[in-house]
């Protein structure tokens, strides 16, 4: 929960800690009520009372206005070319990444469509990475080669990032199959967006999952748009969570962080007795669809700044926070100050990160080891044929030194799936 | 349902009967005897295709060796997989129709292994790998209860439990993603198409996150999957039910396809493609599945990236893969029997091409003929033939001939899918025109 405050450096960390320290913040549960109550389909809905501690509340700050200045980072980077290619931001909908974190932990399986900046970040991706991937640099945590589309923290349990409208729910129920296969009491949270929800693969994949009782939760981010498109001339029906028919729904106000926590745990512990459940989002996303849509030709500048001043989830939470006393308008300022330098810092030094090696275009095609056959100068320990593999092989090889030596008379070519030099070693 | 019809012993030319072929010199070809080492690529060093498997198990298998086969475990235990005897030396693959050297040391040696039918074959070769590794499980359309609709996994799913063998509604495209999301997390799951040209639905699923995710995600996710299914042209199945797949994936990057055509390397693929961490379509055919074949008793895993020498020769390089193996090889006999001598080789592997066998024939035989069922079209033959047309332009004394099927929906009617395909009769014209 405190995974991005526990990444700041130490300078910043002493000065909201400090001010949490003087403060004397009592770790009593504070009782907050959610925006409106929840829409229940075919389920009893969870109560409106959700626990929170002072705590976690700064933390929910914090994070979001991370999010929100990331996303805002990276709009100015966009519009200044260093990011290209599509650019999808999340800035309004932070709540629904805040809050679900806050319900489940690092085990549990999230995977979303191409708004993943900061779900990314929600799921234990540092700054750096996001933004030497946005700028396509070696330090991404794709290694530059996926884009804005295309995060992955395999460590964090997220599963990216996909580019394809609706091709990640299919995907989210494999993550719940294999969890279910494995046995081992975990979630998984498939993301997809209202556009998405008139895929069919939404409605095969939610068939398989009730028909095998997978521990799966499609969550729907209702920002109503679909690219260009208004859901109401999208859908028939814009009851999304209502769409599983046998399948229980939930619909949640998706600018309430402590709404979509109440509505994640609710749904994980679900999910692991009975099986899927849609969770509805409903959220605004404050940007267009992307860096190349205004977002106001399909909308009006009026119906984003009244939602901007009524439900936005910074200020919410910042209202909370101020009304139990929590921090007083300087700290939060303060706060944010604090993270706009982080993101500030964080862009600077993903810009000294060097863009790919050429050599890269080759690598991670296919997973090497596989068919390849061992060059007989590896044998000589010779490091400079061991850089085509990764560490971990070339460790591998060195501990199966003995072994290796069976394999005494192979022929060195590299042969296999990586075959980009064929014709220069061919006899 | 469409079962193939019995063809008892091999690929007796039942279709390709006396009303097709004017010659009637030969008989319908026996069932190839099977190699008992798989064959080493030239006469001259031995190449070991190491595999490196980098799961925690950290075995390597050594797949061929030149005197043995075995498995060595991390720890340094052995484990024999064949017997050690040296007799069992590689040799040239004599499985042939007219044989260059004899098979009798190959065969006295041998111990007498088992005979049985191409599914059987898969299905053992799914089987081991399913008790080795608890990690394997098959997804599909009736793969479980009714135990398979070419009765590849029939007895795995009273075996092995509902969610090892799942039977899946009919939604290929996602139960592929599901596929791909499971293998994500570790698992290694098998999908099969029922009929590959159903997998067309899914083509999403296998060409962005099958093919793709290796690669944008930076390495941290591996897609370690087989997609399976039997393709090509049946007996009038119709135009949607014929489908040649390799065509369409084979510029998926990521992805390895490979192409199974005898029991013996039917069952060495599948297993290969199981333990392999690259995701791997393996194409069978449906005429195919009762092929029947001796294969060895032990275990063995086949290379995916390598070709197999069916027979070798002097004159001609036939490249083959699948049920044309068979048209070819019957076609051998009336060129053997008008005095050629053409070396058939069986590609085995359509992504990538081995272009190290296919290399070293042309340098000796300096003729290309290309037998496929793909579409003309941008079909396999015809990367093929841009390959070897790249790489030994120079070793080529005529231009590359490449046969495939038409470019036409497969029709129905039985004579008129006889054309759609390549026939023997094409074959023997096609290398006599060349050879001249």
């Amino acid at each position: 929960m405190a995974q991005l405050t526990r990444r700041t450096t130490a300078l910043q960390k002493t000065l909201s800690a400090a001010i949490l320290s003087t403060r004397h913040l009592s770790t009593s549960p504070i009782t907050v009520e959610t925006s409106v109550p929840f829409t229940a389909h075919n389920i009893d809905p969870p109560s409106r009372s959700v626990e929170t501690t002072p705590q976690e509340l700064l933390t929910f700050y914090r994070d979001m206005a991370l999010m929100r200045r990331m996303e805002i980072a990276a709009d100015s980077l966009y519009k200044s070319k260093l990011i290209r290619g599509f650019c999808h931001l999340y800035d309004g909908q932070e709540a629904v990444a805040v809050g679900m974190e806050a319900a489940i932990t690092k085990k549990d399986c999230i995977i979303t469509a191409y708004r993943d900046h900061c779900i990314f970040l929600g799921r234990g991706g540092t700054l750096l990475e996001a933004f030497a991937e946005l700028m396509g640099r070696k330090d991404g945590c794709s290694k530059g080669k996926g884009g804005s589309m295309h995060f992955y923290k395999k460590e964090g349990g997220f599963y990216g990032g996909h580019g394809i409208v609706g091709a990640q729910i299919p995907l989210g129920c494999g993550l719940a199959f294999a969890q279910k296969y494995s046995k081992d009491e975990n979630v998984t949270f498939a993301m997809y967006g209202d556009g998405a929800a008139n895929q069919g693969q939404l409605f095969e994949a939610l068939n398989m999952a009730a028909l095998w009782d997978l521990p799966a939760i499609l969550v729907c981010e209702n920002n109503h748009y679909g690219m260009g498109t208004a859901e109401w001339r999208a859908a028939k029906s814009p009851a999304y969570y209502k769409r599983g028919d046998y399948v229980p729904g939930l619909k949640v106000d998706g600018m309430d962080a402590f709404a979509v926590k109440q509505a994640c745990k609710f749904a994980k512990e679900h999910a692991l007795k009975n099986g899927p459940i849609i969770l509805e989002m409903d959220t605004y996303r404050y940007h267009g669809h992307s860096m190349s849509d205004p977002g106001s030709t399909y909308r009006t500048r009026d119906e984003i700044s009244g939602v901007r001043q009524e439900r936005d989830p910074i200020e919410r939470i910042r209202k909370l926070i101020l009304s139990h006393d929590l921090a007083t308008e300087k700290e939060l300022k303060d706060t944010e100050k604090e993270v706009r330098k982080e993101v500030d810092e964080a862009i600077a030094k993903a810009k000294e990160s060097p863009l790919p090696d050429p050599s890269e275009l080759f690598t991670n095609v296919y997973v090497k080891g596989y068919g390849v056959e061992l060059n007989k100068s590896l044998l000589e320990l010779d490091l400079t044929n061991l850089s085509r593999f990764s560490v971990e092989q070339s460790l591998v090889l060195f501990s199966n030194i003995k072994l290796t030596l069976l394999v005494i008379d192979c022929i060195s070519q590299s042969f296999g799936a990586d075959r980009k030099e064929l014709r220069a070693v061919l006899p | 349902m469409w079962l193939c019809s019995p063809l008892i012993h091999s690929y007796s030319s039942t279709s390709l009967s006396s009303r097709h072929r004017p010659n009637r010199h030969n008989p319908p070809p026996s069932p190839p005897p099977h190699p008992l080492t798989p064959p080493p690529r030239s006469s001259f060093s031995v190449k070991v295709a190491c595999l490196i498997d980098l799961s925690s198990n950290l075995e390597v298998h050594c797949i061929e060796r030149k005197t043995s086969f075995f498995f060595i475990h991390c720890d340094g235990s052995l484990t024999s997989g064949l017997n050690l005897s040296n007799s069992r030396s590689a040799r040239l693959s004599t499985n042939a129709v007219a044989t260059k050297q004899d098979n009798v040391t190959a065969s006295t040696a041998s111990k007498p292994g088992h005979e049985l039918l191409l599914f059987e074959a898969l299905r053992e070769g799914l089987e081991e790998e399913m008790e080795r590794d608890p990690r394997v499980c098959v997804m599909g359309e009736d793969v479980g209860h009714y135990g398979g609709s070419y009765k590849v996994t029939k007895g795995l799913a009273p075996k092995y439990g509902d969610l090892r063998v799942l039977d899946t509604p009919i939604a290929e495209n996602s139960f592929t993603g599901m596929a791909i999301g499971a293998a994500m997390t570790g698992l290694r799951p098998i999908v099969e198409g029922m009929n590959m040209g159903f997998l067309l639905l899914a083509f999403n699923q296998i060409s962005n996150n099958c093919g793709m995710l290796h690669y944008t995600s930076g390495g941290q996710f591996k897609i370690p999957i087989v997609i399976r299914g039997p393709g090509g042209v049946g007996r009038q199945l119709g135009a949607e039910h014929s489908q040649r797949l390799e065509s369409y994936f084979q510029s998926i990057p990521g992805i390895q396809m490979v192409a199974c055509s005898t029991p013996y390397n039917a069952k060495g693929l599948m297993k290969a493609a199981i333990r392999s961490d690259n995701p791997v379509i393996l194409f069978e055919h449906v005429l195919l599945y009762n092929l029947k074949e001796r294969i060895p008793d032990e275990e063995y895993v086949l290379n995916l990236e390598e070709a197999e020498m069916v027979r070798p020769g002097e004159h001609v390089t036939i490249l083959t893969y699948s049920r044309m193996r068979y048209h070819v090889m019957q076609a051998a006999k009336t060129l053997v029997n008008k005095g050629y001598d053409p070396e058939v080789i069986d590609i085995r592997s359509l992504k990538p091409f081995d272009l190290y066998t296919i290399g070293n024939s042309v340098k000796k035989t300096h003729r290309v003929v290309i037998v496929e069922e793909c579409m003309r079209t941008g079909g396999i033959g015809a990367s093929l033939t841009a390959s070897i047309n790249e790489n030994f332009h120079d070793y080529l004394d005529a231009p590359i001939v490449c046969l495939s099927s038409q470019d036409v929906p497969t029709p129905y009617a039985g004579t008129l899918e006889e054309w759609t395909v390549v026939q023997p009769a094409q074959i023997v014209a096609a290398v006599e025109q060349l050879c001249r």
